[in-house]
């Protein structure tokens, strides 16, 4: 299977262990994942906010490039916000011909065509679907058995955007999980938004939103995250976190790939969790 | 905000037209029963000043003075809860982006701070087509209220710490400028 990869922003930086651990996991996998190269941001939520071009201009971009690869190449994304961005240009344009056309106006400065044929897909999504349980088992050389894992999707993984899961309780990660020997710890705020920027512009409201999530993840030793906006306002805010929540909240925030990785038994330049903010090393340690 | 039980709706700052300069998105408001499903499904209505539901009516009756200085937009984190809730299939997060563009494009957006965000984004992606985190950091504490920085020292120590972030030259980076896209785009709208 071959797939493009459109990492995105954060995971190119900040979220690099999310990369670096999906590309080993894909490879373990058999599959093929190939960066689309010249890729640019997807306009996140400030394009679209700046104009409506703007905001559909910037995720074409990224389509155009990846059709120019194939007549209908299969782009994943990790970051649900990238996802979203994708999938709603991806939408409107395919409803609009002349929303369409103007956005070919504006791409004829890249020297890009965009078509409408890629096809988006949420990691999540590829993960969970086109590989199956027993496929995910076969390459587990350490089971993670001892480990409580807390799934989190976030938003945008699968609102309004979710032809692979329910937008509203979603199931994907459970059998990538399963798979994996950990015990799986459901809680009522798997798919509540982590706040995203609010983080950075309305703080108080942001802290708010994180630890109504963490909170509901009491008992569990790391959380399994699919998108680079919930990693890090889940795992950046904990101290203050734990002064609106009046208990002392130290929860990894991992992201499910590293959690895969670890169990295929890659190494640690793979895996990455020393750069994690909320350290990993102590609960991994126990098991 | 107090909302007075007679509403003048020819005063200034009013347009009963309101609704529909919010796109198509906006238009299907007009569906709105006041249900208050979207304020139920709102993770942040507890912080806004008026509720999403209230908003909403006001938009509906053209209230844009109050719609603009309510900081209930700015406290929408896209979550999209409300829309896919809402029973009668309205866009309402696709709408939020509509308010909050023509609150840019009047010059009346009422959250300092989202103002910064959206600007400093903005620029980061024109200059080098990707975000860099560290310069968009410092564009946005300079264009917002610099001491909100002081929020952020502990994280951005730590996230240093990780290797998570690097300071960067401007001359160093993996992006490519988009100044022609986004050239190209404002002509496209300023013909249409």
């Amino acid at each position: 299977m071959k797939y493009l990869f459109y990492p995105g922003c954060s995971m190119n930086t900040s979220a690099l262990e999310y990369k670096r651990s999906t590309l080993a996991v894909f490879e373990t996998l058999g599959a093929e994942l190939e960066e689309i190269s010249d890729w640019t941001c997807c306009g996140a939520s400030a394009a679209s906010v700046a104009s409506d071009l703007l905001g559909h201009v910037l995720p074409a971009r990224n389509l155009a490039l990846a059709e120019q690869t194939g007549e209908e190449p299969t782009v994943v994304a990790g970051c649900s916000a990238c996802y979203t961005n994708f999938r709603r240009t991806q939408e409107a344009a395919s409803e609009d011909r002349e929303l369409l056309e103007l956005i070919n106006r504006a791409l004829e400065v890249e020297d890009l065509t965009y078509r409408g044929t890629a096809q988006v897909r949420h990691l999540m999504d590829v993960l969970a679907n086109d590989f199956s349980p027993e496929e995910i088992r076969a390459h587990v050389k350490r089971p993670l058995e001892g480990l409580t894992v807390a799934p989190y999707y976030g938003c945008q993984t699968v609102r309004p955007f979710s032809p692979y899961d329910d937008d509203q309780a979603p199931t994907s990660m459970l059998p990538v999980l399963e798979a994996l020997g950990v015990t799986i710890q459901r809680h009522n705020r798997e798919a509540s938004c982590c706040g995203t920027s609010l983080l950075m512009t309305k703080q108080e409201a942001g802290v708010h939103m994180v630890a109504e999530v963490l909170d509901a993840c009491e008992g569990a030793d790391c959380m399994a995250t699919v998108c680079p906006m919930c990693q890090l306002n889940m795992e950046g805010y904990q101290d203050k976190v734990s002064k609106m929540l009046g208990r002392r909240v130290n929860l990894p925030i991992l992201f499910l790939p590293q959690l895969m990785a670890l169990a295929f038994g890659l190494p640690d330049d793979v895996t990455m969790f020393e750069r994690h903010m909320v350290p990993f090393k102590p609960v991994l340690s126990r098991l | 905000m107090a909302v007075p039980d007679v509403i003048d709706l020819t005063a200034p700052g009013r347009d009963p037209t309101f609704l529909e300069r919010l796109g198509k998105d906006g238009r299907m408001l007009h569906r709105c029963i006041q249900c208050g499903t979207c304020t139920a499904s709102c993770p942040a209505s507890d912080a806004m000043d008026i509720s999403p539901r209230q908003m909403w009516r006001m938009v509906q009756l053209g209230l844009v003075d109050e719609v603009l200085h309510s900081k209930t937009m700015w406290l929408c984190s896209l979550c999209y809860e409300c829309q896919v809730r809402c029973p009668r299939g309205i866009p309402l997060t696709e709408t939020i982006t509509h308010l909050k563009q023509t609150a840019m494009k009047e010059g009346a957006v009422s959250s300092r701070q989202s103002e910064a965000f959206y600007k400093a984004f903005a620029d980061v992606m024109r200059r080098y087509g990707r975000n860099r985190e560290m310069e968009f950091m410092v564009r946005y504490f300079l264009q917002g209220n610099p001491l909100t920085a002081f929020k952020f020292v502990r994280m951005g120590a730590m996230m240093m710490m990780r290797g998570k972030v690097h300071p960067e030259l401007p001359v160093d980076h993996e992006g490519r400028s988009l100044e022609k896209l986004f050239e190209r785009v404002a002509e496209l709208e300023a013909e249409a």
